[in-house]
């Protein structure tokens, strides 16, 4: 989220799309109810089926799954086609003014560059022209035709009212009616909020739908304001933070990109990374990337990272191709993977094609689950008859299973979806021999440290040289890994130079020793160590920042900032120097929250800009791009600088109606498929039903199916059919019913619900089978087949979430 | 005189009047008189975070047995915190349900091995467990660790193990299995987050 729960509350008007508050999200949505009930705030619900958040919306509108994009779309062409739009936000704030490169094109589906063999674009077609310093050339009337604003307006021409409804299935009066109430958000005393979840992400598209809604938000002015924002509802309680520890292979700690195979010098490895600012006298964050990443060095290798051996860049593992887990299943399947270690994760449920990961992990060698329950990963080589149909004897993959902890019974911090890192206590001792995951991870580290030291092997020097100065090496306590987390002082921070007397003495910032209290002291020379840049100041000198309780909210706007520690710097609404104009004064008397005093900015939060920048210099609210503005045209994605709508890879029309002449720009012509997948896609004339799983509000992913009182609450695996698709294919209400993908089947029973109609796309009626996902064949519920054996392996092509949010299926009575 | 709580409301009901038997002198003592205490009172409460969804809502744990050494203690109560911003003593279903989690039946005490083309888990120490996972992250990392790609250039990752690292334990705990996992090179990280 770049705002927070709480800041909900200060919203006029929340629309909710890509995701199911109400359910998902219950305590986080009665910061919505109190928006509408104390400000008279209105929400809005697009959703495939009129679900809980619908039920309480003043304005529900359907939408087919996987039509996002068009929607959205619609939405930018009736705001700049009526000019709804915040005009000195915009000019301001984002690259509308830009000049875009005259050979940038858009035609018949594909953007300029397309390497159809590759699926990949050439980019040298796309992004701004520049001056000879380096510098975006723009124009401030924005009528040059290449202008980032009238290449937005052509682009999104295409998206009328007629082609939204004829994509999406949303009547035409519905939409309209949500795109007025959106355009009366640009008046600069009105914020509106969007908030989505897993609906938006889980597609081929998933990146894109949240950028098109970024782009709406960025055209009403409403980043970086009380109210506004764009705001993930995120999946598991620290989901948020082992994304900011950058568990993943592309990125470190603090969302630093991994170096590749490309970066064999270290220099051009930092050089490739420290952007230079685009635009005069911009802030451009990113330039302080070598201070993050030699203080990262500094926190794995401690002493063994020195200047002369460019802190040990050789012992960082270089990247090369993909690792994402849909990868690593991927190379599994191949043969090409011998260990996997599931730490608290559950992939045979979680991942696509439950029949593929099976096969996969059957050809391990070894395979580790450490987790507090009992699996159906940990358990994939048992038979449990239908439900995993497989043969024990044949799978000769060595199974582990060692018992963690749960989260009451260790002590630690979770970083919710605002952002905010909150403490907390250890309640019981976890059961049996279970030890915390920190513990199993430690023990098994310098176990493996011994075995090096004693016998030798490949390339011991990182494993021998890594520091693991932690009092009892066995059992690191959470509190030493947050301190380093935060970030010391190895020697004296000092200040910088002063430029009228280079020699004179330089003050001591932080002395040697010491918890830093910010990233601000980070320094690249290797006298502060700090594991994770974006964390810095949450253990200072202070103490645990993550502990603090304070209740206290000076302002009312709800921002607490005695409560917890936000990220960054903590702050609780990220680019919040957008919440004044470009004097510096707030854009209307009842949204004041970031100002300049006339000294300094100031205000109900942490000024996110540098706090002496006086507004005259033109420093930009976006700090973290170099050219200091919000991107509208972004040549960082995969398929294309603006969004444009493709289809699931599984349609059920089998045409994408922008580009009915194009069959291969059908879908998302730059989604990564692996060839064995490309032919497990089914076909519409075999699968012709529209489908997507969902959560239940008694449930939570396959976790819940563990505890009883949720089991006696929702206790079978059901689909949700529409009463005309039930009457079609003669089902009744609790029948049994098989739903077949080309992957796969389950058994399971029907739901007929009146929440669920069938759309009028394309001219063609389209059916929607809805799959709440939380069953297995472990835990206290009923068992019942996982849900995602009918999914596909294919994912967005930027991150490699899956698309589970459209496939196609068949549905009938058993 | 001294009674129990059953025989006080025997006496009572048996048409004598409380006052009239301290008037007699049959005076029971204070405590017997009381209702059995509330199990909340010899509790000891911990603050959490609801550990589902990312609203990430305060939770009071209650958990009974005074931490001797000797003493297994239970959890026994789960409840909303008030003292948090968000979640303001509010849980959902599932947040609500959380105490019946801590403690299923299906959760895993002991580390256990499936041994190749077994048909059960058999128990084991750590101290097998440990050696024998050790033993085999060795044996693949010393075989297929790559030093130098065909291009001659120094890439020192390991490919063939990978890591899928919990997005419901804690910041600490994530930051170390990465930390760990990068120091051996491990190239193959994710999490759920990605899914």
């Amino acid at each position: 989220m770049t705002n927070s729960w709480n800041d909900i509350k200060n919203a006029d008007l929340i629309l909710v799309m890509g995701g199911n508050a109400a359910e998902a999200h219950p305590v986080g949505f009665k910061w919505v109810i109190e928006a509408m009930q104390h400000r008279k705030a209105r929400l809005i619900s697009v959703d495939p089926r009129f679900n809980r958040t619908s039920a309480v919306a003043d304005i529900y509108a359907p939408i087919r799954n996987g039509s996002d994009i068009a929607f959205l779309g619609g939405v930018i062409n009736w705001l700049l086609t009526n000019d709804k739009i915040h005009h000195d936000y915009v000019k301001f704030n984002t690259d509308a003014t830009f000049l875009t490169k005259p050979d940038f094109k858009f035609e018949n589906g594909f953007f300029s560059g397309y390497d159809e063999a590759k699926r990949k674009y050439d980019k040298s077609t796309w992004g701004y022209q520049l001056d000879e310093n380096g510098y975006v050339k723009v124009d401030d009337s924005m009528q040059d035709p290449l202008c980032v604003y009238q290449q937005l307006k052509k682009h999104y021409s295409r998206y009328t009212p007629e082609m939204v409804s004829r994509i999406c299935g949303t009547p035409q009066d519905k939409f309209i009616k949500i795109c007025e109430m959106l355009g009366e958000m640009s008046a600069p005393d009105k914020t509106s909020t969007i908030l989505y979840a897993l609906g938006w992400t889980q597609h081929t598209v998933g990146s894109q739908n949240i950028r098109t809604m970024a782009m709406i938000q960025l055209l009403l002015g409403n980043m970086g304001r009380p109210g506004g924002g764009v705001n993930a509802l995120r999946g598991h309680s620290n989901v948020q933070g082992v994304t900011d520890m950058n568990a993943y292979a592309e990125v470190f700690s603090g969302y630093m990109a991994a170096p590749t195979d490309a970066d064999a010098e270290y220099a051009s490895f930092l050089a490739k990374r420290t952007p230079k600012p685009m635009r005069p006298n911009q802030f451009n964050y990113w330039s302080n990337f070598p201070r993050f990443w030699v203080s990262l060095m500094k926190a794995y290798y401690g002493a063994a990272a020195t200047a002369e051996n460019n802190f040990c860049y050789d012992w960082v593992p270089k990247l090369e191709g993909g690792f994402d887990v849909m990868h690593i299943f991927e190379l599994m399947h191949q043969g090409k993977m011998n260990g996997f270690i599931c730490q608290g994760f559950n992939p045979l449920g979680s991942v696509p094609n439950k029949n593929k990961l099976s096969a996969a992990l059957s050809k391990l060698k070894y395979l580790v689950s450490i987790d507090p329950l009992e699996t159906e990963t940990s358990e994939f080589w048992q038979n449990y008859g239908p439900f995993n149909d497989v043969k024990p004897e044949d799978i000769k993959t060595e199974v582990f299973r060692l018992p963690s902890a749960c989260f009451a019974e260790e002590e630690g911090s979770f970083t919710n979806s605002s952002r905010v890192l909150i403490w907390k206590e250890k309640a019981i001792d976890p059961p049996g021999e279970a030890m915390v995951d920190s513990e199993i991870v430690a023990r098994l580290f310098v176990r493996l440290r011994e075995m090096y030291a004693k016998e030798g092997g490949t390339f011991p020097d990182p494993i021998a040289g890594m520091d693991w100065s932690y009092v009892l090496p066995n059992t690191p306590t959470s509190a030493e890994l947050l301190r380093e987390i935060n970030g010391r002082a190895i020697g004296d921070v000092l200040a910088p130079p002063n430029p009228n007397d280079p020699t004179a003495p330089r003050a001591v910032l932080v002395k040697a020793g010491q918890q830093l209290p910010g990233f601000a002291m980070l320094r690249d020379d290797g006298s502060t160590s700090c594991g994770n840049w974006l964390y810095s100041g949450c253990w200072s000198e202070a103490g645990n920042n993550t502990a603090r309780r304070d209740l206290s909210d000076p302002t009312g706007w709800g921002v607490y900032p005695g409560f917890g520690f936000s990220w960054p710097a903590n702050r609780r609404i990220m680019y919040n120097r957008a919440s004044a104009d470009k004097d510096g004064k707030p854009w209307a008397p009842n949204k004041k929250y970031e100002y300049w005093n006339g000294k300094v900015w100031t205000g109900a939060d942490v000024p996110d800009m540098l706090p002496t920048a006086a507004p005259e210099i033109g420093m930009g609210s976006f700090i973290m791009t170099p050219e200091g503005v919000a991107r509208l045209h972004a040549i960082g994605m995969a398929e294309g600088p603006f969004p444009e709508h493709y289809e699931p890879f599984e349609t059920p029309i089998g045409v994408n109606p922008l580009h009915p002449d194009n069959p291969k720009a059908i879908s998302n012509p730059a989604a990564r498929v692996f060839k064995s997948d490309m032919d497990a896609f089914g076909k519409k004339e075999e699968f012709p039903y529209a489908a997507t799983t969902y959560r239940l509000t008694e449930h939570f992913h396959y976790w819940t199916k563990h505890a009883k009182l949720n089991a006696i609450v929702q206790p079978e695996a059901f689909v949700e059919i529409s009463e005309e698709l039930a009457k079609e294919k003669g089902i009744q209400h609790g029948d049994s019913v098989k739903v077949s993908s080309n992957r796969g089947h389950v058994v399971t029973k029907a739901v007929v619900t009146k929440r669920i109609k069938p759309w009028d796309v394309n001219g063609q009626k389209v059916h929607l089978v809805g799959i709440p996902f939380h069953w297995g064949f472990k835990g206290q519920t009923k068992t019942g087949y996982l849900s995602n054996t009918l999914a596909p392996f294919v994912g967005d092509a930027n991150s490699q979430t899956p698309e589970f949010k459209a496939f196609l299926v068949n549905i009938e009575r058993v | 005189m001294d009674m129990n709580r059953r025989q006080f409301f025997r006496v009572s009901s048996a048409g004598l009047i409380g006052s009239s038997l301290v008037a007699m002198g049959f005076s029971p003592t204070a405590a017997l008189a009381e209702t059995r205490n509330y199990k909340l009172a010899r509790s000891t409460v911990a603050r959490s975070t609801c550990p589902y969804c990312s609203v990430s809502c305060g939770m009071l744990i209650y958990t009974l047995g005074d931490k001797a050494k000797n003493v297994t203690s239970k959890v026994i109560h789960v409840e909303g915190d008030p003292d948090n911003p968000v979640s303001r003593g509010t849980l959902c279903p599932k947040g609500a349900g959380v105490m019946d989690m801590i403690n299923a039946p299906t959760r895993v005490k002991y580390p256990e091995v499936r041994e190749a083309g077994s048909k059960e888990w058999k128990r084991i120490s750590w101290d097998e467990a440990l050696t024998r996972i050790a033993k085999h992250m060795k044996a693949d990392r010393d075989a297929n660790f790559v030093q130098k790609n065909e291009a001659g250039t120094t890439v020192n990752r390991w490919t063939t193990t990978s890591f899928l690292i919990c997005s419901s334990s804690s910041n600490e705990s994530s930051y170390l299995s990465v930390k760990v996992a990068r120091s051996l090179g491990m190239v193959g990280i994710d999490t759920q987050a990605r899914v």
